[in-house]
């Protein structure tokens, strides 16, 4: 067992994955001698030789197209995204290419690629550094998409990731990289694609991944001083989307917030509304109701708090839900 | 063979006359045997006919579209010719004649033109990768696995046999995509075992050229760092010559070169596309007396390497496969609607399963006359 930040526990489970397949390989901007912006890959390069670490030019369309080259190599390339406003210039290669090419050549060419992406806000940066683009990625078939959100989740969904045959799109809170936990490297861990109830409860379910799981799960611990019950799901995955999990904790609760930095306009939330509306509509007490992003370009950072949901919205939201 | 006039390019690399001269070049030649030459031809012939045929089943309603290849086959001929068998091409949706010399059956090519499949060849086997649709994006793909080709040291061995070297297709309309300069970038730097080989056909549906570079595409070469040349794209002999040295020059570790292939599409950008509306007659006139099949015959006839009795056996062989294709088109079944589900996932997902099913159901309700 040993105390990681997140950052170190990512930067731990790519030297494992590193070290139980030679044909992985990271690749992006500045992750060799300077270990990336947010030290994710610190130590790789000097450990594991430039060939296997290596630094790209500045053109992110490059590094996913040069990867997908590199996988029908053979290889497990695995890049970074120095910041999520960063990823569109691959956008294309992302969606038109990377997350067709297993079905359009009817399974013969395998995509084990992962795509990391620092997302999410609260750092207090400039434009273009805290956007939330989970639902453009969920929403294209062929792509898995994961988000964690603490240590021991980062440390084992990476390299669950890494394994993967499947092109996966990698969400790191980056608010939460200096997050710390106890790591068990021996640890059995859950499967990648199953959501996990974090904290259990009876009265309401808040649905959360990335950086709002621990926002819901400091709403919890307040709502429990008024006599509140919050049950807390983390999704880890969200394409695919482990329904069961959401479906068995709203059964018990009869009511769900659904809770990301994201916008809320066909956000994941909207998305897990309809599906608990189609699954549970006669037992739910509640429409499922949302705190989100609102529906505007993340603001300039000095006003980013009253942009990202915090305790308090979310359980000015709770009591909204029990109100019906 | 004569020392003829020039070509009116200066930097033209040509070989073969549109009269069917053999001309010299001090950096680049070929020395084939008869039968080489005669096969040369023969992949002309064939190519041009696969493509005749295509376009003659969309116009019956055959295909849902073809992108026709008319006048390009020396271009798609020679350098896909020049291709070792080790090394891995990565077309666009034109190159036809590249996937012949890759042994790809040409009833997989119009599978995905009828929309059957998105092309249905295995790319690992034929080392042709599957058609490209968006334009430029394939050839990071092909970088990306030259520089894989780096990584495994399957460069510069000193063995051609052996050593690898990738090719990336493209026009001139995707010379001004962010993907190909990016492309470029990385291969540079990397210097990676690769040719960018760019048919410069003229025209990007209703583009002239011009609107994509105000200098000639293989110059564009120099400012990424490595070099580049043009090739008369309609002479099979300097385009095979010009690929396989760049082809070799990669495998031993010299780094990518850019070729642009001067050459002409005959036809329409595909058959929903209309030329008429945007280009003049006497452009294409022209053009038709550079024919590459023209010249490649009459260099056969004034080498005396090839007779009637020649021609008239490809001509016949054109007429089989042109029988083959048609039938086989026409037999082609359509696809069970059940492969939209599969493949999305290496293993098919819990939500993709339920949409399986559901149709699968609510179809099964059609053949049995229920009611929906």
């Amino acid at each position: 067992m040993v105390q990681l930040t997140m950052a170190k526990a990512l930067n731990e489970g790519l030297r494992a994955a590193m070290e139980r397949d030679p044909k992985v390989i990271l690749m992006g901007e500045d992750i060799g001698k300077l270990g990336g912006v947010f030290r994710v890959t610190d130590g790789l390069q000097k450990d594991f030789g430039e060939d296997r670490v290596f630094d790209t030019p500045l053109a992110e369309s490059g590094i996913v197209g040069t990867a997908i080259g590199l996988a029908m190599r053979g290889y497990r390339p695995v890049c970074e995204i120095q910041f999520d406003g960063f990823v569109f210039p691959a956008y294309d290669q992302i969606v038109s290419q990377l997350a067709k090419m297993h079905a359009r050549s009817r399974g013969r060419v395998k995509m084990p690629i992962v795509i990391r992406i620092p997302f999410g806000g609260g750092i207090g940066a400039v434009e273009h550094h805290s956007e939330s683009p989970e639902a453009y990625f969920a929403h294209t078939a062929g792509l898995k998409v994961m988000a964690c959100s603490n240590p021991i989740d980062a440390h084992f969904m990476i390299q669950q990731a890494i394994a993967s045959n499947d092109p996966v799109i990698f969400l790191e809170p980056k608010r939460r990289y200096w997050e710390k936990a106890d790591v068990d490297p021996t640890a059995m861990p859950d499967p990648l694609e199953q959501a996990r109830v974090v904290r259990s409860g009876t009265d309401v379910t808040l649905i959360a991944y990335g950086p709002m799981v621990k926002t819901c799960l400091d709403a919890a611990a307040a709502a429990e001083e008024d006599g509140r019950s919050l049950e807390v799901v983390d999704l880890r995955s969200l394409s695919p989307l482990d329904f069961q999990t959401v479906f068995e904790s709203v059964r018990r609760t009869r009511r769900a917030v659904v809770v990301h930095e994201a916008s809320s306009f066909v956000g994941l939330g909207a998305e897990i509304s309809a599906r608990l509306s189609e699954e549970l509509y006669y037992e739910m007490e509640a429409p499922v109701l949302r705190v989100t992003g609102y529906d505007a370009p993340y603001p300039p950072s000095r006003v980013e708090e009253e942009f990202l949901p915090d305790l308090d919205r979310v359980l000015h939201i709770v009591d909204k839900s029990l109100e019906y | 063979m004569t020392v003829a006039q020039p070509a009116a390019d200066p930097h033209l690399i040509q070989l073969l006359t549109p009269e069917g001269e053999r001309l010299h070049h001090p950096d680049y030649d070929v020395d084939l045997t008869d039968e080489e030459y005669r096969s040369l031809y023969r992949d002309l012939v064939l190519v041009r006919r696969i493509d005749v045929e295509a376009t003659a089943l969309q116009r019956q309603g055959e295909l849902g579209i073809w992108a026709a290849l008319l006048g390009q086959e020396a271009a798609q001929v020679g350098s896909g010719r020049a291709l070792r068998p080790q090394d891995f091409a990565f077309p666009t949706y034109r190159e036809h004649g590249v996937a012949w010399c890759r042994d790809v059956d040409p009833l997989k090519l119009l599978g995905l033109f009828r929309g059957a499949t998105n092309g249905d060849w295995d790319p690992e086997e034929t080392r042709f990768a599957l058609y490209t649709i968006v334009i430029g994006s394939q050839t990071l793909h092909a970088t990306g696995y030259a520089m894989g080709v780096t990584k495994d040291g399957a460069v510069g061995s000193g063995d051609v046999l052996k050593d690898e070297a990738v090719i990336a297709y493209f026009g001139d309309g995707a010379s001004s995509q962010g993907d190909v300069n990016e492309a470029f970038v990385w291969a540079s730097v990397y210097n990676a075992p690769i040719v960018f080989f760019c048919q410069n056909n003229q025209w990007g549906i209703s583009t002239p050229a011009a609107t994509q570079s105000r200098i000639p595409l293989y110059k564009r070469a120099e400012g990424f760092g490595f070099p580049g040349v043009r090739v008369d794209g309609n002479d099979v002999l300097a385009t095979y010559a010009v690929t396989r040295q760049a082809l070799d020059s990669a495998r031993t570790g010299q780094g990518p070169t850019l070729i642009e292939a001067f050459t002409y599409r005959m036809g329409a950008h595909t058959t929903s596309d209309d030329p008429t509306r945007y280009r003049l007659s006497s452009e294409l006139e022209a053009w038709k007396l550079k024919d590459p099949l023209e010249r490649m015959k009459a260099f056969l006839f004034k080498q005396q390497v090839a007779d009637a009795s020649f021609i008239e056996a490809v001509e016949g062989e054109a007429d089989a496969l042109a029988s083959r294709i048609r039938k086989g088109c026409l037999e082609m079944p359509d696809p069970s609607p059940m492969v939209m589900f599969d493949q999305v996932y290496e293993e098919m997902t819990p939500l993709l399963r339920t949409q399986a099913e559901e149709f699968a159901t609510y179809h099964a309700g059609f053949a049995q006359g229920g009611a929906h």
